[in-house]
C-alpha cells in the first residue's frame, strides 16, 4: 500500500517561507475554490494556510540554536480526524493514504480539528468548510505537467531542497532512504496518531580527536627530541629511531 | 478551547428538556403506582411543551455553530464511528417520542398496548415514556461523548464528563419541574423537591470530583515532543503569521486566569448552592412557594450556562503548542 508523504529535513531549513507561498499561490488557485484572506491590508488580519513555518529557539543564550519548522497536516496514518467526522467529509483514500476533506459534503462543525493534536486543520473563514493540506493532490497525478513537476507546490519552491516527497512505504524510496539513514522522526508520538510525514533532525558534523591522537603514534617516549639517536654507522629501527 | 455560545446553548437547553422529560414521566409513573397523586392530561402536555420549547431552541442553537447549516442532514452518516453523528440522529428521535408523548396526553389518548404477566396493563404513555427516558439517557450519553471521546483533550477524556452531563442535565430539568408543579398547583413539590436537591448535590460531588481531576491532569504533549527536539528548554519565537488564524481562535478562551476562576466559584455557587437552598426552602415554606422554585431553576439554569462555559475554557489543545508566540 502506498502511502505518500513529506519528509521535512531541519538540518537545511533556513525559514524562508519560500513553501509558505508557493502553497498558499498553488492552493487559492485551483479549481477547489480560493484560500481566503479576511482584511489582507486592515488591522487584524486573518487568513487560511496550509503550511506554516514556525520558528523555536531551543537552549539558553549563549548557547542558542534556532530552528524553523516548517508544519502542514502529517496525513496521519490513524488519522483521528476521520472518524470523529459526522457526515465522511473527513476521509483517508486507500490507494495513497493522502487524508483529505470533501468541500461539498463537509458542514463545517469544525469537530475533525478539535480531533487532530497538530493544529493544521483551518476552517476557511469565507466557504465556511474545513480545509487542509492535500499534498497537492491536484498537481501529483496531472499528467498535463512534465513528470518532474509533478510534486507539491511547497517541494517545488524550497530552495535548499529541505522538503523530500515520495511514498514512506516503499523502503527504496528517496524518502524511506532519508528517514532510515538519517533518523527520521514523527511528531507527538504519544498519541499513536503514526504520522505520515517525519522530519529529520539537525545536526552537526563533528569529528572525535583523543588526547593521544594528538600526538605522533611513533613516538613512544612521548618526546621527539629524547629518541635515541644512535650514530649514522649502527643499525637502526624504523619507528623507534629519530631518523 | 474557546466557549461557543452555540454549543453552550444546545447542551444546557437539552440537557434541561431531557430532564423535565424524564421528570414528568417519573410522575406519571408514580400516579400510576399510587405513589404520588395522579395527574390530568393538560400537566402532562403543558409539561411536554416546555420540554419541546426547551430542546428545539437548543437545537436552533447548534445550527450556529455549523459552518453550513443547509448541509446538516448529512451528519446523520457516520453514526458507525463518529458520536457527533449519533447525537444528531438521538436528537430528533427524542423530540419525536417526546412529542407524541405529549400529544397523548393531550388528547387523553392512552389505550392499553399489551398485558403483562401479572396483569400489568401497558399504557400506550407508559411506552412512549419508557422509550423517551431510554432514549433522553442515550442523548446524554452521545452529547457527553462528543467531548469524552476526544482523548487529546484531557480535561474532558473521562467518564466524568458523562456523568456530569447526565447529573447537570438532570438536576436542571427536576428544578423545573418542580417548579412547574408548583404553579399548576400540583401536589408534587415535596417529592420532586426532594430529587431535584438530590441530584443538584450529587452533581456538586461529580463536579468537584472532575474539577480535582482535571486540576491534577499532567499534559501528554510536550514543546519537546511537538517539534521532537530533546532540549529542556525551548522558546516559540514565531508561530509564522502575525495576524489571525483559525488555530489561534478556535483553541483558546482568550481571557485572563482570574475570570476563568471567577466563573468557576460562580457556576459553583449558582448551579449547585444557591438551587439547594432555594429548593430547601420550597419544603419548608407554608406558603405558595412558586416564585421561589422558579428563582431556583433560572439560577440553576444560568449556573449551568457558567458551567458550560468553564468546561470549554478550561480544554487545553495540545495544538496550542505551536501557537505560543506572535511574530
Ligand atoms: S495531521 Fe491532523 S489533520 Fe492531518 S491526518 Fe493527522 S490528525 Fe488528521
Ligand atoms: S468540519 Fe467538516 S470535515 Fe470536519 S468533522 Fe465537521 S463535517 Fe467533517
Amino acid at each position: 500500500m502506498t502511502q505518500l508523504a513529506l519528509v521535512i529535513d531541519l538540518n537545511v531549513c533556513v525559514g524562508c517561507q519560500a513553501c509558505v507561498t508557493s502553497c498558499k499561490e498553488w492552493n487559492t488557485s485551483g479549481e477547489a475554490g480560493p484560500l481566503v484572506d479576511l482584511r489582507p491590508y486592515d488591522a487584524d488580519p486573518t487568513g487560511t494556510f496550509f503550511n506554516r513555518v514556525q520558528t523555536f529557539e531551543v537552549g539558553e543564550y549563549p548557547n542558542t540554536e534556532t530552528v524553523h519548522f516548517p508544519k502542514s497536516c502529517l496525513h496521519c496514518e490513524e488519522p483521528p480526524c476521520v472518524p470523529v467526522c459526522p457526515t465522511g467529509a473527513s476521509y483517508k483514500r486507500e490507494e495513497d493514504g493522502i487524508v483529505l476533506v470533501d468541500y461539498d459534503k463537509c458542514i463545517g462543525c469544525k469537530y475533525c480539528s478539535w480531533a487532530c493534536p497538530y493544529g493544521v486543520r483551518e476552517v476557511d473563514a469565507k466557504r465556511k468548510v474545513m480545509t487542509k493540506c492535500t499534498l497537492c493532490v491536484d498537481r501529483i497525478y496531472d499528467e498535463t505537467l512534465p513528470e518532474w513537476d509533478r510534486k507539491p507546490a511547497c517541494v517545488r519552491a524550497c530552495p535548499t531542497n529541505a522538503r523530500l516527497f515520495g511514498d514512506v512505504h516503499d523502503p527504496d524510496s528517496e524518502v524511506s532512504t532519508a528517514i532510515r539513514e538519517n533518523g527520521g522522526y514523527q511528531l507527538m508520538p504519544e498519541w499513536g496518531t503514526k504520522p505520515a510525514n517525519h522530519y529529520l533532525p539537525r545536526h552537526k558534523t563533528r569529528i572525535t580527536v583523543r588526547e593521544d591522537e594528538l600526538e605522533r603514534s611513533d613516538n613512544p617516549l612521548r618526546i621527539d627530541s629524547k629518541l635515541p639517536k644512535p650514530d649514522r654507522d649502527e643499525p637502526s629501527l624504523d619507528d623507534v629511531t629519530s631518523w | 478551547m474557546h466557549p461557543a455560545f452555540s454549543v453552550i446553548f444546545l447542551t444546557t437547553l437539552i440537557g434541561a428538556g431531557q430532564g423535565l422529560f424524564i421528570a414528568l414521566f417519573l410522575v406519571e409513573s408514580l400516579g400510576l403506582l399510587g405513589m404520588a397523586p395522579m395527574q390530568n392530561g393538560t400537566f402532562f402536555a403543558l409539561g411536554i411543551l416546555a420540554s419541546l420549547i426547551l430542546l428545539g431552541l437548543g437545537l436552533f442553537a447548534s445550527f450556529f455553530h455549523l459552518g453550513r447549516p443547509e448541509r446538516a442532514w448529512r451528519t446523520a452518516t457516520k453514526w458507525r464511528t463518529s458520536w457527533l453523528s449519533r447525537e444528531v440522529i438521538v436528537l430528533p428521535a427524542f423530540m419525536g417520542v417526546v412529542f407524541l408523548y405529549g400529544l397523548a396526553h393531550w388528547l387523553n389518548f392512552n389505550p392499553t398496548l399489551f398485558t403483562l404477566p401479572g396483569d400489568r396493563a401497558v399504557l400506550a404513555t407508559v411506552a412512549l415514556g419508557a422509550a423517551g427516558t431510554l432514549l433522553a439517557v442515550a442523548l446524554y450519553v452521545s452529547t457527553a461523548m462528543i467531548y469524552a471521546a476526544v482523548k487529546f483533550l484531557q480535561e474532558w477524556h473521562s467518564p466524568l464528563t458523562v456523568v456530569n452531563y447526565t447529573v447537570l442535565g438532570a438536576a436542571s430539568g427536576f428544578t423545573l419541574a418542580t417548579a412547574y408543579a408548583a404553579w399548576s398547583g400540583a401536589q408534587l413539590v415535596p417529592v420532586l423537591a426532594s430529587i431535584a436537591i438530590v441530584l443538584t448535590l450529587l452533581g456538586l460531588g461529580t463536579r468537584i470530583a472532575s474539577l480535582i481531576r482535571n486540576a491534577r491532569i499532567k499534559p501528554k504533549s510536550t514543546l519537546q515532543t511537538a517539534i521532537g527536539i530533546k532540549h529542556p528548554r525551548i522558546v516559540q519565537k514565531s508561530q509564522g503569521f502575525m495576524g489571525g488564524s483559525f488555530n489561534t481562535r478556535e483553541f483558546f478562551h482568550h481571557k485572563s486566569d482570574g475570570f476563568v476562576r471567577a466563573v468557576k466559584w460562580i457556576f459553583l455557587i449558582a448551579a449547585f448552592a444557591i438551587p439547594t437552598v432555594l429548593l430547601a426552602v420550597s419544603l419548608l415554606m407554608t406558603v405558595d412557594p412558586t416564585s421561589v422554585l422558579i428563582a431556583a431553576a433560572l439560577i440553576q439554569y444560568l449556573g449551568l450556562i457558567a458551567e458550560r462555559w468553564f468546561f470549554f475554557a478550561q480544554a487545553n489543545h495540545p495544538q496550542n503548542l505551536y501557537y505560543q508566540s506572535v511574530s
